[in-house]
């Protein structure tokens, strides 16, 4: 197997150390914590037109959360000693702490939040339900099946609390992802303070563009009407987030270009051959500055129902395009250049591999399998019936 | 009220229960030597510098090739290492019988640091060898103990 | 085998204690070792390194290196002129066979042998997960193969490329310093088959060692200092273009 290099690589970087897994680890926890956020903007907020995607987004939110660690998982050498990483956690290490980090916003965030906005159905259909589904239900309601209106009213109170402890934690989340990269003082491409915010603002793109583009699947699939007040406001955040990332992205890269330090000349002439395609064609201009044009098309004309759906439609997906081809050019761009600023090698993709372009696509598609699940066990929309429910208490879902 | 918040008591004491499993299970099953001298396992240390060794050192083998080594003391290559030509003999050393070290071919050998190269510094001594010898063995003139021909001026060509 | 045995005796004393203990298989570093007493580090003479790959060959076989990998290996550079800031470099397999004769008659030319530099505030042990890598009390940079994760973070981590996983293991690798040598009295693999004696094992707490005059005497760098690593190779004689 020999790999292409161009001028001269220390020996040991011709082989890439972080495959297409590695690529798809930040991009799913970029959705995570942006779908977290979006729902937490109808709680914490009040933004009551999001409210018809609120918990979509904590169930999307959770679906990708659960597949996040897989990949990683994947891509170790020996994936049996993974537990380490707790047992012994480094405390120098972002990466070990970053597991406590993605356990506490697994655990302490998100399933208890989930908990307490379904408690009063998961106690309903503990007691409506049958066979494995039933005992699924019991197991969930934690043997407590009290529903009363004050216990409700408590369980509201709390989900608030943590709903507030819950944006940091996913800007937590996020913003230490961007940090195990942009600590690396090794690796100029990667190592920038600005690598933090720009990963959180990006996750609440990505994640937003994906809510919206779930919404308005799962509806049309469920043969309901679009609730278009709702999806005009999430366009409009998406487009607000999207031209905050933007800044930041082009600020890094303008310091860059104007210091133009040691690294320069080689990550310049990276971006300019190897990365073209999926920096500057697919990154900026076809997964940024088309979606925010779009975007900001939506509030600048007035446009009919229809026209502004099938704008949202296009304009999420390239965005979401847009955001995975910006993690890929950090991650496999990151590592495609010789530290000693003197050559190039290539990322080579296996297919069927065990960290190739097969296991990437099923790790893709897990996510959407377990929303899947999530869903029939937990419907997050209200019934027909109960739409007129009062926006304080949990919507019911008695379906 | 208690029977109101029943169920949050209830969460808690899941959650108490898997953090003190946690903690159980961590203290059984991290390694004894763990933090012995930091963050790691301190047995690691020892591990690591109970490998084997190849290449048994020049000390051992003039132990009992005295007469190479005598030579050696009178010439330029005293400064080399047994080893560096003969290859890694630490087994041989441990007992002779069990491996005979190969008769080294000196055309291919010496021409690995004598063959000229504009980035060797200038006052090491080098050669193109197909000029020098026409790709005769080396040791046909010189003897790789004691390389300095006696009888004639050093170096025809340098 | 006998005369052997009989000869090691007279053998230098940290040798022969080292010796015993090999042949004993003993899984232990050599009793009068002590892990407090020693800061190894490495010299490097660049005006004296002939790019032979000596030391690429005997650290391969002595550390089971495998193929296409390097725990040490040799640049060539070429400088033309003033052009310090990009100078051609090259390494063929890590120099293990050596390098071609080259030609060029412009500029300067001459071989960088490249290692772990055992840094003190190393930027690998840092990053990694579990404690899987460390520094010895006695300065040395080791990888705990039987609890490596195999992540990665370190080789990323790296500013010098010293590190890789090797594909039987599925670990990281690197140089360990030939601890299972230094730890017996001997010299490292590569210092010890150095024709030159541009390699040169060091060290630091032993008030004998040699180092300590040669650091005051010559004019002695590391590699890429604005990483702030403590790299513990030093380099007498090293071009400005070296990195």
């Amino acid at each position: 197997m020999q790999i292409p290099v161009e001028g001269f690589m220390y020996p040991n970087e011709v082989e890439l150390q972080w495959s297409v897994l590695i690529v798809l680890y930040p991009f799913i926890t970029g959705l995570v914590a942006g779908a977290f956020i979006l729902a937490s903007l109808e709680r914490v907020f009040r933004v009551q037109a999001v409210k018809p995607t609120y918990r979509l987004a904590l169930l999307t939110a959770l679906a990708f959360l659960l597949v996040a660690p897989l990949p990683l998982q994947l891509h170790l050498g020996h994936p049996e000693r993974s537990l380490e990483m707790y047992l012994t956690p480094h405390r120098s290490s972002a990466m070990a702490m970053f597991g406590f980090v993605y356990l506490w916003y697994l655990m302490a965030v998100l399933l208890l939040e989930i908990w307490l906005d379904y408690r009063r159905d998961i106690v309903l259909k503990s007691e409506t339900s049958t066979g494995l589904a039933r005992l699924c239900y019991r197991v969930l309601t934690l043997g407590s099946s009290n529903i009363s209106e004050r216990s409700l009213r408590i369980d509201e109170r709390l989900g608030y609390f943590i709903t507030l402890i819950g944006i940091p934690s996913a800007f937590l989340l996020h913003g230490y992802v961007g940090f195990i990269f942009g600590s690396v003082k090794a690796n100029p491409w990667w190592s920038s303070p600005l690598m933090p915010i720009v990963f959180i603002f990006s996750a609440m793109v990505s994640g937003i563009a994906a809510v919206m583009l779930l919404y308005m699947v799962s509806t049309r699939l469920r043969g309901r009407q679009i609730d278009i007040r709702c999806l005009d406001k999430i366009a409009q955040y998406l487009m607000y987030t999207f031209v905050i990332d933007f800044s930041l992205e082009m600020l890094d890269l303008l310091q860059r270009i104007y210091e133009a330090d040691e690294s320069f000349r080689s990550l310049d002439f990276m971006v300019h051959t190897r990365l073209w395609k999926s920096q500057v064609i697919v990154q900026i201009l076809l997964g940024t500055v088309t979606p925010i044009a779009l975007l900001g098309l939506t509030q600048i004309l007035k446009l009919t129902e229809t026209a502004r759906k099938r704008i949202y439609a296009l304009a999420g997906c390239l965005t979401v395009i847009g955001i995975f081809a910006m993690r890929w050019n950090v991650v496999i761009g990151g590592q495609l250049f010789s530290k000693s600023f003197l050559g190039y090698t290539t990322y080579k993709m296996g297919f069927a591999t065990r960290e190739g372009l097969l296991i990437a696509i099923v790790l893709m598609i897990l996510p959407f399998g377990i929303l899947w699940v999530l869903v029939k066990l937990l419907p997050p929309w209200p019934d027909a019936v109960s739409l007129s429910a009062s926006g304080a208490t949990p919507a019911h879902g008695t379906s | 009220m208690f029977k109101d918040i029943e169920h949050l008591i209830r969460l808690a004491a899941v959650i108490v229960i898997a953090v003190a499993a946690f903690v159980v299970l961590r203290a059984a099953v991290i390694p004894a030597s763990f933090g012995q001298y930091g963050h790691y396992r301190g047995a690691a240390i020892a591990e690591t510098a109970a490998r084997p060794i190849a290449f048994a050192g020049h000390d051992v083998c003039e132990g009992c090739h005295t007469e190479e080594a005598e030579q050696k003391k009178l010439g330029k290559h005293v400064v080399v290492a047994c080893e560096a030509c003969h290859g890694a003999l630490a087994r041989h050393a441990d007992d002779p019988s069990a491996l005979t070290p190969a008769k080294l071919d000196t055309a291919v050998l010496c021409a690995r640091c004598h063959e000229a190269n504009s980035a060797k510094p200038k006052s090491f001594p080098q050669v193109v060898t197909a000029d020098h010898s026409g790709g005769i063995a080396c040791d046909t003139c010189h003897q790789p103990h004691k390389p300095k021909i006696e009888d004639e001026k050093p170096g025809g060509k340098k | 085998m006998d005369i052997t045995r009989r000869h090691l005796l007279v053998l230098l004393p940290a040798a022969a204690v080292a010796w015993k203990f090999v042949l004993a298989g003993t899984p232990e570093a050599s009793p009068n070792y002590k892990l407090s007493e020693h800061w190894w580090s490495m010299l490097i003479d660049i005006p004296k390194c002939i790019g032979c790959g000596s030391c690429v060959r005997a650290c391969a076989e002595e550390n089971d290196v495998p193929d296409g990998y390097f725990r040490t290996w040799i640049e060539r550079y070429h400088v033309a002129d003033w052009k310090i800031e990009r100078p051609e470099v090259e390494s063929p397999n890590g120099g293990k066979q050596g390098f071609p004769p080259n030609e060029i008659s412009d500029g300067k030319n001459f071989f960088v042998p490249k290692l772990c530099n055992h840094c003190a505030d190393s930027p690998c042990t840092q990053v990694c997960p579990v404690g899987a890598t460390f520094v010895t009390p006695d300065g040395v940079v080791l990888v705990d193969k039987n609890y490596c994760l195999g992540c990665r973070y370190c080789v990323q981590a790296c500013p010098y490329g010293c590190r890789f996983i090797n594909p039987k293991t599925n670990t990281a690798e690197k140089c360990s310093l030939c601890y299972h040598r230094i730890t017996k009295g001997l010299t490292t693999a590569c210092c010890e088959v150095c024709p030159t004696g541009a390699r040169q094992l060091a060290d630091l707490k032993n008030p004998k060692d040699p180092i300590h005059e040669f650091l005051r005497t010559h004019t002695v760098q590391i590699l890429k200092p604005h990483m702030a690593t403590g790299a513990k190779v030093f380099y007498n004689g090293m071009d400005g273009s070296v990195r």
